[in-house]
């Protein structure tokens, strides 16, 4: 199960061809604590990027034209108290902003300091957010059996309001995209296939509508993993990812083209290998307070077993299946 | 041999074909073609279809594998369910219906 020696006997080697979006986990603080999170997120996480990370963050943005888009992840990154000033910071330098929005949040109030989190949707609105939000199922079940008791019918609820707002709407040029990830350790569907059926029973069932569903494949770390274990499937579901690997889907892994930043300011090739403590090697600067972009852009991506994660079947990244 | 049907042998099915991988490999690419891909019937209506079958032919294989593939393609156990629900009333009606035979049967001896 060696990620790069199966790279090997496919002919590849693969570097980073640039960096066009920086993603940041600004924290780990989250108002869900997920069946299948790779992050450990939860209400009772403290891990928080501080505003000297965000600005500097926002200076490399500044400096970097290259780097397009800013992707802001967590936990539930609307938690950090830095947030709307880093979004706004982002919009003020032109770049596409992309928040990992879990719907809830919306609805629930701030876990540590009570907050209502209400004015969300107009904020993004306002600042011409992207917004990427999770949504295993149409149905409450499989939602709710991931994501926890209610998160359904909240989800829903908060669909609604970016949905009046114009938010996945034809022509409003707000877009909504949905995340789907299976509710368990089996391979997801066909991405087409499977938002076509998104679109139908959302539709049907609350007429509510979104732009495109990215298809996600659950990673086998931190809590997925633990469910792994202790339900005997972790060997299954490994020998599952490397039987599918496909190199075509190899080929448009999604550490190609971004960076990752943690909440401590430490650079990773991906999410995945932040949260498995594995910043970008050989050797290079590794943290945002040294971010040399010549540097970055054509480095050695840092491997290991989890990636099979990304290169199966159509594969698997934040923009969905990497084989179009 | 403890048990017959072992889950990991299912990994083993293309060992089936070591001595006639002609055969085998029509079969093969006839299986998936009817089985896995996207046609007048999408693939998950394929897959539920193959579940239905899975249960009423009763192969452990069978359902190990469908169940997946059903998942895979974003089936969910409301719809699963209802299709074990079909495979047994067809079942159960089949016999039934095989009544009508008996009912002629007795027809015919009976004065």
């Amino acid at each position: 199960m060696n990620f790069e020696a199966t790279l090997g006997k496919h002919g590849l080697h693969l570097k980073a061809v640039g960096i066009e979006t920086l993603q940041v986990n600004v924290g780990k603080l989250c108002n869900q604590a997920c069946k299948h999170c790779h992050v450990d997120a939860g209400p009772k996480r403290t891990e928080m990027m501080t505003k000297e990370g965000i600005d500097r963050c926002l200076a490399i943005l500044e400096s970097f034209p290259a780097i397009r888009n800013l992707d802001i992840t967590g936990g539930a990154p609307e938690l950090n108290q830095h947030f709307c000033d880093f979004v706004a910071g982002a919009r003020a330098l032109g770049r596409h902003i992309m928040v990992r929005h879990n719907f809830t949040v919306t609805l629930d109030p701030h876990p540590v300091t009570g907050e209502n989190m209400e004015f969300l949707p107009e904020f993004f609105r306002d600042h011409g957010v992207e917004v990427i939000s999770s949504l295993p199922y149409f149905q409450e079940k499989e939602t709710d059996a991931q994501r926890g008791q209610g998160v359904f019918e909240k989800s829903i609820e908060s669909m609604r309001r970016l949905n009046e707002l114009g938010y996945g709407k034809e022509g409003s040029g707000l877009l909504l995209n949905l995340v789907y990830n299976p509710v368990g350790a089996y391979l997801p569907p066909a991405q087409e296939a499977i938002e076509l059926q998104f679109k139908e029973e959302l539709k049907k069932r609350h007429n509510l509508v979104f732009n495109n569903l990215y298809v996600i494949t659950n990673m086998p770390i931190n809590r997925f993993r633990h469910f792994l274990e202790r339900a005997d499937l972790y060997e299954s579901y490994m020998q599952k990812l490397v039987n599918a690997f496909n190199p075509v889907a190899a080929e448009g892994v999604m550490c190609r083209s971004l960076i990752s930043v943690g909440y401590d300011g430490t650079l990773y090739d991906c999410d995945f290998n932040q949260m498995l403590n594995m910043p970008v090697s050989n050797g290079l600067p590794n943290t945002i307070w040294d971010f040399q972009l010549d540097r970055l852009a054509g480095r050695n991506i840092v491997f290991d077993s989890h990636c099979f994660c990304c290169t199966a079947g159509a594969g698997s990244s934040c923009g969905g299946t990497t084989v179009k | 041999m403890a048990s017959y049907y072992e889950s990991k042998d299912l990994a083993k099915f293309s060992d089936v074909g070591k001595n006639q991988p002609e055969l085998w490999n029509k079969f093969i690419a006839w299986y998936i073609e009817a089985t896995a891909t996207e046609g007048a019937l999408t693939k998950r209506e394929k897959s539920l279809i193959g579940l239905a079958v899975a249960h009423t032919v009763q192969c452990p294989y069978c359902i190990d594998a469908y169940t997946n593939q059903c998942l895979e393609t974003g089936a969910n156990m409301d719809q699963m369910t209802e299709v074990l629900h079909v495979t047994a009333a067809v079942r159960g009606g089949a016999s039934l219906a095989h009544g009508v035979q008996c009912r002629n049967i007795v027809e015919k001896l009976s004065m």
